[in-house]
């Protein structure tokens, strides 16, 4: 199934990286034995649940706690009242009018989205939490709803925050090149109405959650939580809070699935911090499927109106403008980012150098948004895709040659693109015709009439992405010149304990990335040891002293940032380590070598010392040397290489690496009911040095099948009042084991030249099959109409319109020729 | 409401790993609450509101079903088997576990008990399950890290004799 070639220098490699080490995580999580944040218990603890809002846009007029306060086993409430006095608004990252926003951890005042959350609500159990806060009575004042985002821009439109004076949150312009003369040049300008990126978030299986205690003494809190970017959580929370970030003491361990979906459960944290002090108790809060859905983390819904593209004759794509709408729902808890997280990927695979995107994101009655496994480049690749292929449809390229004309060519590389990002390496190219080959494309004509014969309509589909990694976080300064952030940055220490342990501690949080086991092989081969004698924590504690600010997993960049991390601190120690010998064999330092877990002297190996007698001399028994011996305790922080981009020019390097999928894939439809099935499928990833082939193989398919179900079957469908009409796994459908198609993998490596270990972030997979899906349907619909794919998301319904009224699409492209 | 009265309280008796638990549990308590918050079984997950996703999967008896779904005075009698009932007492894994290892068949391994389960009970009925067989079996279990395919690899390996 997996074609695997590899043109990475095999010198670059150790015993152990490269190599698919089984899983450390593994062994705990097969017995039951992970530790999630729901298994942490506490004696006396109490059972929070929200009280949460039934409508998407209300006054809240009064609060009646009396009848759930008087029920036994309820230990008290929490409401936004309170909370405005405990706390100040959450800080903004927009500027005006999004920085006019004031969000706290409960509704005060008013509510904006169907689930938010209102009161609190502490019990003895859970059954009795949830039985209390349906006693408490919220009297509330209806107000008008607007749940579309072009519609929230209107003029009237009803305003979330009138201290916005309307619902723009963030607007800018983004130009590079000469668009005009782009388009003066052009022999053919396609125009597309519009393009709509659905909403919907890739759902990890846990939902948000955490153990909170107060330490009354120390004013210190501890939250065992699953928050996976705590450096971000405390740096909300902790003037918000109005306390110091050392108060706040963020542990994970095991983490069930997180793809940016935990970034911003920060108003949760708070709510949960203020009873833990307020009841003198440990505060046990589990957000339950339904409050999942409708309160957290929805992906960013994007729409593209008045797209046009410049086409020269042969098929070079000059450039492009358009207009982007961006739905960041109620609150901005992580926007306005995915403002600017776009420009990432601003100009796809392709080497147009003319683009201009008007960016303007308006807040609506839907959940807040944040980020979601391909997070806001997701919807730009897609947008490029959709392009090339309605533009191929249009002017009667073929979706292969077209991208093999415009794509990035390898001899380019590193490649500036218009806005100054650096593609740093890649076969865009060569990714193809692997992807092609895996799915049989020489036979797709064969197939095609064979399925036809069956009433099927077939069709073939390519998407072609980054996942861009290892943000440089100047770019924030980009949609608001006031912060004081950039670059980027984490930490591990690597010690070697007193009876020579190894023990590595990372400053991320992981959630099924398997740092335990990579950081293991790294170290291994630095340290010339077995993996299994390299003992990795598992997971985050602030206490720790190994994080910094951007410490976290998110936005794809563990295999670089941490792990630049790691073999920096690993490299320390095995210096100390060479260092410590020396002084005890009274040789110099380079006549010592580590190998086979031992410090030795090359010619000579009867003088060895074993890592336990290095661990000890520091730690235990130090006395007679003539100078302080080294530590054996390295901390090591990795800073990326960034500048802060120019804020004038929108320009500048925004992300260190660039790993490429390209995803191709066979569809076939059904004629009469719309229903699609994708029949093959493959996938290939470059993403630089593996440490882990198959940890790697294994991102490539879960990033997959999150695209698969956004294409086909996940949305957050609200009515018109703002109900969410997904809001449980029933309606929201996620691919089960049977719907997904057969698999092929393939890989090659492209070192990237800008990281430690030629690594490159991946995991995301840019919503590679959404794009192959949406292309498939595309060329399956040509010989019914030729409907154009406006819509990331295709379930049945829609591919059945296409196929009744394929004139409707049609009529929105336009091509106008000199 | 936290006073025990016969009405809203009862006495179950349930088999659990080869112990037998007695408990006074409320009558509104989930099994999959009882294992998790009075037991402190707590490798039997929860993943949705609505019997869903399978993380909460166990076996009762023979067959694996979901303890979202039954109460836990509904398991008085019962023999009850929990992810923590599948390797020995010296930490022996099952073949299915190992298998799951090896075929890289988990990430954040939240599903994984579920799944386990899910799987076991399939091969005790059926030895050798075909590929279609497994994703049958598993068709009530939800991951949202894998998209399935080294899960159902990893269990077909088992029935061909863990050959990969």
């Amino acid at each position: 199934m997996t074609a695997v070639e590899t043109d990475a220098p095999i010198l670059s490699k150790g015993s152990a990286v490269g190599q698919s080490v089984p899983r450390k995580e593994d062994r705990r999580l097969v017995q039951g034995q992970g530790v999630f944040f729901d298994d942490v218990k506490r004696k006396g603890m109490g059972y929070l649940h929200f009280v949460r809002s039934p409508y998407a846009h209300a006054t809240i007029v009064s609060i009646d706690l009396s009848a759930a306060l008087e029920l036994p086993g309820v230990y008290g409430t929490l409401t936004g009242d309170e909370v405005a006095i405990l706390t100040d608004p959450f800080f903004q990252i927009a500027a005006p009018p999004g920085g006019h926003v004031k969000d706290y951890a409960l509704a005060v005042g008013k509510v904006r989205y169907l689930g938010e959350p209102v009161v609190a609500v502490v019990a003895e159990t859970r059954e009795l939490a949830r039985d209390a806060a349906e006693l408490v009575m919220v009297d509330y004042e209806p107000l008008e709803v607007v749940v579309d985002a072009r519609a929230a821009l209107a003029e009237g439109a009803p305003v979330l925050h009138e201290d916005c004076g309307g619902n723009l949150s963030y607007s800018g312009v983004w130009e590079w090149g000469d668009v005009d003369a782009a388009f003066a040049e052009a022999d053919h300008v396609v125009s597309i109405d519009q393009l709509h990126f659905d909403r919907f978030n890739s759902t990890p299986l846990e939902c948000g959650g955490a153990l909170v205690e107060y330490n009354r003494g120390t004013g210190q809190w501890t939250m065992y939580t699953n928050n996976q970017f705590p450096g971000f959580a405390a740096i909300m929370m902790g003037p918000a809070m109005r306390v110091g970030l050392d108060k706040l003491r963020i542990v994970t361990q095991d983490i069930g699935g997180g793809f940016g979906n935990k970034i911003t459960s920060h108003p949760q944290l708070v709510a949960c911090c203020l009873l833990a002090r307020k009841l003198k108790r440990a505060i046990q809060w589990t957000e339950w499927r339904t409050e999942f859905h409708q309160s957290m983390s929805h992906g960013n819904e994007r729409w593209f109106e008045g797209t046009e593209v410049a086409v020269k004759a042969d098929g070079t794509l000059l450039g492009f403008r358009t207009t982007a709408i961006d739905d960041a729902g109620a609150y901005l808890r992580y926007e306005p980012l995915g403002g600017v997280i776009w420009s990432q990927v601003a100009a796809g695979m392709y080497k147009w150098r003319h683009i201009r995107l008007e960016f303007t994101q308006a807040m609506t009655n839907k959940a807040p948004v944040s980020p979601n496994r391909g997070y806001s480049r997701m919807q730009q690749l897609w947008f490029t895709e959709r392009v090339i292929d309605i533009v191929a449809h249009t002017l009667g390229f073929d979706p292969v040659e077209i991208r093999r004309k415009n794509f990035v060519q390898p001899e380019d590389m590193p490649y500036e693109t218009p806005n100054g990002c650096v593609y740093d390496s890649g076969d865009y190219p060569r990714a193809m015709e692997m992807a092609l080959e895996l799915i049989g494309a020489e036979r797709i004509e064969e197939r095609r009439a064979e399925a036809a014969s069956r009433g099927k309509l077939l069709g073939l589909g390519i998407g072609s992405t980054l996942d861009s990694g290892t943000n440089n976080f100047g770019q924030s300064q980009l949609i608001n010149p006031d912060l004081q952030f950039s670059g980027n940055n984490e930490v591990a220490t690597v010690k070697l304990d007193i009876f020579g342990e190894v023990v590595v501690t990372l400053g991320t949080t992981p959630q099924g990335q398997s740092h335990e086991t990579t950081a293991a092989q790294v170290v291994a081969d630095i340290l010339h040891c077995e993996v299994d004698a390299v003992h990795v924590r598992a997971g985050h504690d602030s206490y720790w002293n190994s994080h910094a600010g951007f410490s976290g997993t998110y936005a794809s960049q563990f295999a670089v940032t941490g792990l630049g991390a790691v073999k920096g601190a690993a490299d320390m120690l095995a210096g100390q380590m060479v260092k410590l010998a020396s002084m005890v064999f009274q040789c110099p330092e380079d006549a010592i070598e580590l190998a086979d877990g031992f410090a030795r002297i090359k010619d000579n190996p009867e003088a060895a010392l074993p890592f336990m007698a290095l661990g000890a001399i520091p730690n235990a028994n130090n006395a007679g040397f003539p100078e302080d011996p080294p530590t054996m305790n390295c901390r090591f922080v990795y800073r990326p290489p960034f500048d802060v981009p120019d804020k004038e020019r929108k320009f500048g390097n925004l992300t260190l690496t660039y790993a490429t999928q390209i995803h191709a894939c066979v569809v076939e439809i059904d004629r009469e009911t719309g229903v699609t099935e994708v029949v093959d499928y493959a996938a290939v990833d470059d993403c630089g040095v593996r440490i882990n082939p198959q940890i790697v193989e294994g991102q490539v398919m879960g990033a997959t099948a999150h695209a698969i179900g956004a294409a086909l079957w996940e949305s957050f469908v609200y009515d018109e009042d703002g109900n969410l009409l997904t809001p449980n796994f029933y309606d929201y459908h996620v691919p089960h084991a049977l719907d997904m198609p057969p698999l092929k993998t393939g890989a090659f490596e492209s070192p990237s030249p800008f990281t430690p270990l030629g690594t490159k972030g991946m995991g995301e997979g840019g919503g590679g099959g959404i794009h192959c899906i949406c292309a498939g349907i595309q060329d399956a619909l040509r010989a019914a109409g030729g409907a154009i794919v406006t819509d990331s998301h295709n379930p049945y319904h829609r591919v059945w319109e296409m196929l009744a009224n394929p004139e409707r699409s049609r009529g929105t492209v336009e091509v106008t020729s000199r | 409401m936290s006073v025990s009265t016969t009405s809203t309280h009862r006495t179950i008796s349930v088999e659990i790993n080869g112990t037998t638990y007695e408990r006074d549990v409320p009558a509104s308590l989930l099994l999959v609450h009882f294992l998790r918050d009075d037991l402190d079984l707590t490798g039997t997950h929860i993943g949705c509101d609505t019997g869903s996703c399978g993380a909460c999967t166990v076996q009762l008896g023979s067959a694996a079903i979901k303890s979202c779904c039954m109460l836990a005075v509904q398991a008085d009698g019962a023999s009850i088997t929990t992810v923590e009932g599948l390797a020995s007492e010296d930490g022996e894994l099952t073949p299915l576990q190992r298998s799951f290892h090896e075929h890289h068949a988990l990430q954040c391994g939240y599903c994984t008990p579920g799944m386990l389960m899910s799987a076991t009970a399939l091969l005790e009925q059926n030895p050798s399950p075909s590929e279609h067989e497994v994703k049958v079996a598993l068709q009530g279990n939800l991951c949202r890290c894998t998209g399935y395919w080294n899960i159902v690899e990893a269990v077909v390996a088992v029935g061909e004799g863990g050959a990969r």
